[in-house]
């Protein structure tokens, strides 16, 4: 018996609603980008989930681009928040109150 | 089979990306002071790259090359020319702040603005949500660096927080594109208006797509509520690169919005116009009230900034040639005001980032008379008084919206636009009206003078002769798909 797609699709916007909720309430910026990460591999699987559903490969190809620019993105944010560490010994983002209207 | 391979309509980012490469490698391999060759690359590439956008402007093949992966329209072409011209102005605001801060200086900063401006070129031209989605994240993570470049805590402190919340839009946008995926079947943006076109029951998915890649472009183009992170990283960054990115990433992300949006979800119109009007009418009070509370420039120029997002949404509201020919003429419209005002902002004093406040704008008039006029005229366009372009702009993007249909957000627009006023005369009687206070000396330098003298020259002619341009908006409004 096939699992239904739409579980899937499902259990990807669980997750992708844990991920905005962890970037809302941490205050660690790299707990932050974990979220941001979890959101993004929830994008994957309804991805995945979709390709499957349309019987294509277009989503498993931009399923691929999207952990790329995820890779991508991880060098740039630990890059950064290593640069904002070693200024402040701290990357929580409450922290972070130089700018402020 | 194999694709046919018309590389033609790629040509500028092709260029770009050899000019930025060929910036890495002399930035490597280099010595001494190089600084002059890297500006001379940089800006043969933009040179280059803008002749070949214009040879577009008459293509007459497929309306999309490379798989539907590249649009062709005029829409690209004249976004592109417009970051184009936002990436010259930046690069040479940027080279004079490199010498002026030896200490500051990275020589990556003119390969990593190359970047960015491809990223921004590319987006303008996607056909297809894959490449929207990669050249988004080509402009915004060369974003990220380029604003924490100084090292200083301002601008790590502004890079964090840019790069945490560009990540969190990105995901959202990217979400967009699953859903509009599970819709449809397709990501190339002609494909999914045909497949949304006549389809009748069950739209479920489609609208969460809409909303959600309208969130991922809210905010990219900072439309309020999606703007927290524009006041931190305008005031974080530094000047120069504030002043290419207040542009070019408008111009770029609004581009990007209306080929989404009047292409592929043309078929949705009824159900996202109201949004774009909402975050419109939001954007427009939240930008204009709360920029009456800075006392700092850049971050009163953010909000303004924020205000003028909910100005060109206004004009998208009318989802049809009217609205996108005045949201784009809107978006020239800014990006010279902006990039002249920013870079007036970068030589005010001889202490550039250390003096943003407005206090470091009393009695200007009285030591540099034509840095005032210039300011002056920036600031009376931005508040969109007549003779200068942004009086026009505004005129167009409000007769779009009531067009549509939509008077109470032309109304809104209007009241915001008074209020506002009041901040940019604020600035204009402290440059003008009230005596020097303090000793400060404005940098006399010839480059940053260059590009505010590009801007003011637009802002002029575009408000005294709009129609040099109204044909080319119009025309290039015409979507081809």
């Amino acid at each position: 018996m096939r699992t239904p797609i739409a579980w899937f699709v499902m259990l990807s916007g669980i997750l992708f609603a844990l991920g905005s909720l962890g970037v809302l309430i941490r205050r660690n910026a790299l707990l932050i980008f974990m979220s941001v990460e979890l959101q993004l591999n929830a994008v994957n699987l309804a991805l995945v989930a979709f390709a499957r559903m349309h019987n294509a490969l277009d989503g498993q190809v931009l399923a691929f681009f999207s952990m790329v620019v995820a890779a991508a993105e991880v060098v740039v944010g630990l890059a950064i928040i290593v640069a904002v560490y070693r200024r402040r010994q701290t990357v929580d983002v409450d922290d972070a109150r130089e700018l402020r209207w | 089979m194999t694709p046919d391979l018309d590389l033609v309509p790629f040509v500028p980012e092709l260029v770009l990306v050899a000019a930025a490469i060929v910036g890495l490698l002399y930035e490597a391999l280099a010595r001494g002071p190089r600084y002059p060759v890297h500006l001379a690359v940089a800006l043969a590439g933009i040179v280059v790259a803008s002749g070949a956008t214009l040879a577009l402007w008459r293509y007459g093949g497929d309306p999309t090359v490379l798989a539907g992966a590249i649009a062709t329209d005029r829409l690209a072409v004249l976004a592109r020319l417009t970051v184009l011209g936002a990436a010259f102005c930046g690069l040479l605001l940027g080279t004079h702040a490199i010498e002026r801060d030896p200490a500051a200086a990275r020589g990556e900063f003119f390969p990593l603005l190359l970047f960015a401006t491809t990223g921004m070129t590319l987006i303008v031209a996607a056909a297809d949500l894959i490449v929207v989605f990669l050249a988004l994240e080509v402009l915004s993570l060369s974003l990220y660096v380029l604003t924490g470049l100084p090292g200083r805590r301002a601008a790590s402190e502004a890079s964090l927080k840019y790069f945490l919340l560009g990540a969190f839009s990105s995901a959202f946008f990217l979400y967009g594109v699953a859903m509009v995926y599970g819709a449809t079947g397709t990501t190339r943006i002609p494909e999914i208006a045909n497949a949304l076109v006549g389809r009748t029951g069950e739209q479920g998915l489609a609208l969460l797509a809409a909303a959600l890649l309208l969130i991922g472009l809210g905010f990219k183009v900072s439309a309020a509520p999606f703007h927290m992170w524009t006041p931190d990283v305008y005031q974080g960054a530094p000047t120069s690169v504030t002043a290419f990115m207040s542009a070019a990433t408008k111009v770029a992300a609004f581009a990007a919005l209306i080929r989404v949006f009047d292409v592929g979800l043309q078929a949705l119109r009824w159900d996202w116009t109201p949004l774009v009007a909402a975050l419109a009418a939001v954007s427009v009070v939240l930008g204009s009230v709360l920029a009456i509370a800075q006392a700092d420039v850049k971050r009163m120029l953010a909000y303004s900034s924020v205000a003028h997002a909910g100005f060109i949404l206004t004009g998208l509201t009318a989802s049809n040639a009217d609205g996108i020919g005045a949201s784009l003429f809107y978006l020239i419209a800014y990006s010279a005001m902006t990039i002249g005002s920013f870079a007036v902002v970068g030589v005010t004093t001889t202490r550039g980032e250390d003096r943003t406040d407005l206090d470091a704008y009393r009695g200007l008039y009285r030591r540099d008379p034509h840095l005032a006029a210039a300011m002056a005229l920036f600031l009376v366009s931005l508040a969109g008084v007549p003779p200068t372009a942004g009086f026009i702009a505004k005129v167009g993007v409000f007769g779009a919206a009531i067009g549509a249909g939509y008077v109470w957000l032309a109304l809104l627009g209007v009241l915001a636009s008074v209020a506002a006023a009041y901040v940019y005369l604020r600035v204009i009687v402290l440059m003008f009206m009230v005596e020097p206070e303090e000793a400060l000396v404005s940098d006399p330098a010839p480059l940053p003078r260059i590009a505010i003298a590009i801007g003011a020259a637009i802002v002029l002619v575009l408000g005294l002769f709009p129609g040099l341009v109204t044909d080319l908006v119009r025309s290039a409004a015409v979507l081809r798909w």
